[in-house]
């Protein structure tokens, strides 16, 4: 390719973004034990993106996530979320109570388990969609008058 | 009596968890109706939504009044008060929430005929989206029980309020300024809201209200709980538009959506007015000898400032939109002096007047956005006429106008006088004159409306007839006729909005 200066960019980007995917995931399941979370690691797998969208373009990127799939990601992750609170309800719990998930003796604590985990889940989808999609939307604007117009 | 007939048929997984699902069906509907591929499935599953949360809010009325303690507390997660947020309503809370998903459910019904005309097909599924989301987040904020919970629904109401009001870009490209203005400015009053709570968490240790409101007593005099208190006031104030920060409404309700502006006239100012009330009255009780001073020199000037200055600048607006808009300002001005004289019967009158201005208010943008169906413009010279060419529609218009004015036999009436009784009770009779001062101000005003449409030749006669659809009439008629309705015989609203200032108040029910 002529006069291709972005070669080391590209290189290392290519590199980056599997690590900066297992780190989001890193971070989304070692937040139940240190610092982190879904909002952190949704915002970093959100970064891979933009890196990707910065260095490859914004046109091979939205071929690879299109815009659609991250909006109906920021939806499915409200959607997590809050049918794990209706879970509950028709488990027979009150709203968004875990102990009631799997109608488990007061002693065992499976439920609350899973239903955190469920949820971080939806809020890592809520959180990564919700961030692409304020990219492309932001990135993907056409100027409504040319520089010369004015 | 309707109300006790609910309760009895209701079934037992619906009194148990109504207060909660009021907020929490809009917002599971919501993303759904993100991704939805139809935009008329999009309005049916909106219509729903609004439909259940509005019987879950006469559940929980019903209930709320058949019970001994009149209060209801419903613990997220099962984790109780002070750690857990609680959903906690009496009949304060019941009233606000009847007002929002009532006029939710009559907006998203005429939506349809509004929305298509105004926001591009496909962005409809989205359009609906963020108005569920703002309902479910109005809802919530008149639900919770939790100082912080109530920051999160008051945010989730106010974002996607700035995506509707952006919406109106389609027509009028003054929506964008409009939509950022109210950004800038209803982002400051949140950021001032949660800086407040910061102040009292800090002070007390505790974000539940009740439980911010037990250890206040002890406190008395406490710098921190001071400046929590005033940046509390000021925030909740931007959010419901109390006079001098209003700025941001008049823009806002002009340029938006038609159906947007109707949605928001009825509710969002309510809302936040409501938290305002929750504040002043149940967690800082008035004895507070700060908040003495509050009402007789901060409230009452700036209510009686709104109600006279506002309605001045209405009589000069010559587009409808705007000038409606200026009045709401002047009518928060009477909400605000009914509830800065502090007693029982002032806040009661002030709930009074907010309830009824939802049902006119609602009905005069309503009848405004029949006409923009069919009329390009909304200024005064472009209503010339219409009373000939959209009689029913404007029939609706000039009952909901005539009860802004306070006319005799019509809800409007009773308010005003309700905030009478509760000013003179109180020794203020020069308010009020001043009251009704404001009102012969809403004379002109109206007048000049009323008189265009039904004493003016049209601007461009032509015989087709320029009347709003079906879906359109119907709400409209149901707020008009209720405008009467509440006019002739008050003892539903008035009786609601007295539990309500009692259970503000904290007092002994005296029902």
């Amino acid at each position: 390719m002529k006069g291709d200066h972005h070669m080391i960019l590209r290189v290392i980007a290519k590199c980056l973004i599997p690590l900066i995917l297992i780190y989001a995931f890193y971070v989304q399941f070692h937040g139940e034990v240190g610092p982190g979370g879904a909002f952190q690691a949704g915002v970093i797998i959100a970064v891979a993106l933009i890196l990707y969208a910065l260095v490859f373009g914004l046109t091979a990127t939205m071929r690879a996530v299109p815009p659609w799939f991250t909006r109906a990601l920021a939806a499915v992750g409200v959607l997590i979320y809050a049918g794990v609170g209706f879970w509950a309800l028709l488990s027979g719990g009150d709203y968004l109570e875990y102990q009631a998930l799997f109608g488990e003796p007061p002693g065992e604590h499976h439920g609350q388990h899973a239903g955190i985990i469920i949820i971080e889940i939806g809020v890592l989808c809520a959180v990564s969609g919700a961030m692409t999609t304020i990219f492309y939307a932001l990135a993907g604007r056409v100027a409504e008058i040319r520089d010369e117009d004015w | 009596m309707i109300l006790e007939t609910l309760l009895v048929s209701a079934p037992d997984w619906a009194i148990r968890h109504s207060t909660v699902l009021i907020p929490i069906v809009p917002l599971i509907v919501a993303p759904v109706l993100a991704m939805s591929p139809s935009a008329r499935l999009a309005w049916v599953a909106s219509i729903a939504a609004t439909a259940a949360s509005l019987y879950f809010a006469l559940l929980t009325l019903a209930i709320v009044q058949s019970s001994t303690g009149g209060v209801i507390s419903y613990h997220v997660g099962n984790w109780p008060p002070p750690i857990g947020i609680e959903f906690r309503v009496d009949a304060l809370n019941a009233m606000i929430l009847l007002i929002v998903t009532g006029m939710g459910f009559l907006a998203s019904i005429f939506a349809w005929p509004s929305v298509i005309a105004e926001i591009s097909r496909p962005k409809i599924g989205l359009f609906l989206c963020a108005f569920l989301l703002c309902f479910a987040g109005l809802c919530g904020v008149a639900s919770t029980g939790d100082a912080f919970n109530l920051f999160v629904f008051l945010e989730i109401s106010s974002l996607s309020t700035y995506v509707l009001v952006a919406m109106g870009a389609g027509r009028d490209r003054r929506a964008l300024p409009a939509a950022f203005d109210y950004l800038i400015m209803g982002t400051l009053g949140a950021s001032f809201y949660i800086i407040g709570v910061g102040f009292l968490y800090a002070a007390t240790g505790t974000l539940n209200m009740a439980d911010i409101a037990a250890q206040l007593p002890a406190l008395a005099g406490n710098r921190s709980v001071q400046v929590g208190f005033a940046f509390i006031i000021v925030g909740l104030g931007l959010k419901a538009a109390m006079w001098p920060l209003h700025q941001w409404l008049p823009n806002a309700y002009a340029y938006s959506p038609s159906f947007v502006t109707m949605f928001l006239a009825a509710t969002a100012t309510k809302v936040a007015l409501y938290a305002l009330i929750r504040w002043l009255f149940t967690i800082f009780q008035p004895d507070f000898a700060f908040e003495q001073a509050l009402f007789t020199w901060v409230l009452a000037p700036l209510g009686i400032a709104a109600m006279v200055i506002c309605s001045f600048q209405a009589v000069f607006q010559t587009d409808v939109r705007r000038m409606l808009a200026y009045s709401s300002v002047a009518q928060v001005g009477y909400m605000i002096l009914g509830v800065s004289l502090g007693t029982a019967i002032g806040v009661s009158s002030g709930l009074l007047h907010l309830f009824n201005h939802a049902l006119m208010k609602g009905a005069l943008f309503m009848a405004v956005a029949g006409i923009c169906l069919n009329v390009q413009g909304t200024t005064i010279r472009d209503f010339a006429g219409l009373g000939r060419t959209a009689p029913f529609t404007m029939t609706a218009f000039a009952i909901a106008g005539l009860s802004l004015i306070g006319v005799p036999l019509t809800a409007g009436f009773i308010s005003k006088l309700q905030l009478g009784y509760a000013l003179f009770e109180h020794g203020w009779w020069w308010a009020v004159l001043l009251v009704v001062f404001s009102s012969f101000l809403a004379v002109f005003y109206i007048g000049r409306v009323l008189q265009a449409v039904f004493f003016q030749a049209p601007a461009n006669p032509s015989k087709h007839r320029k009347e709003a659809p079906l879906l359109l009439l119907v709400p409209l008629w149901v707020l008009a006729l209720a405008n009467i309705y509440f006019g002739i015989d008050a003892s539903f609203p008035a009786g609601l909005a007295r539990d309500g200032a009692v259970a503000a108040l904290g007092l002994e029910a005296f029902r």
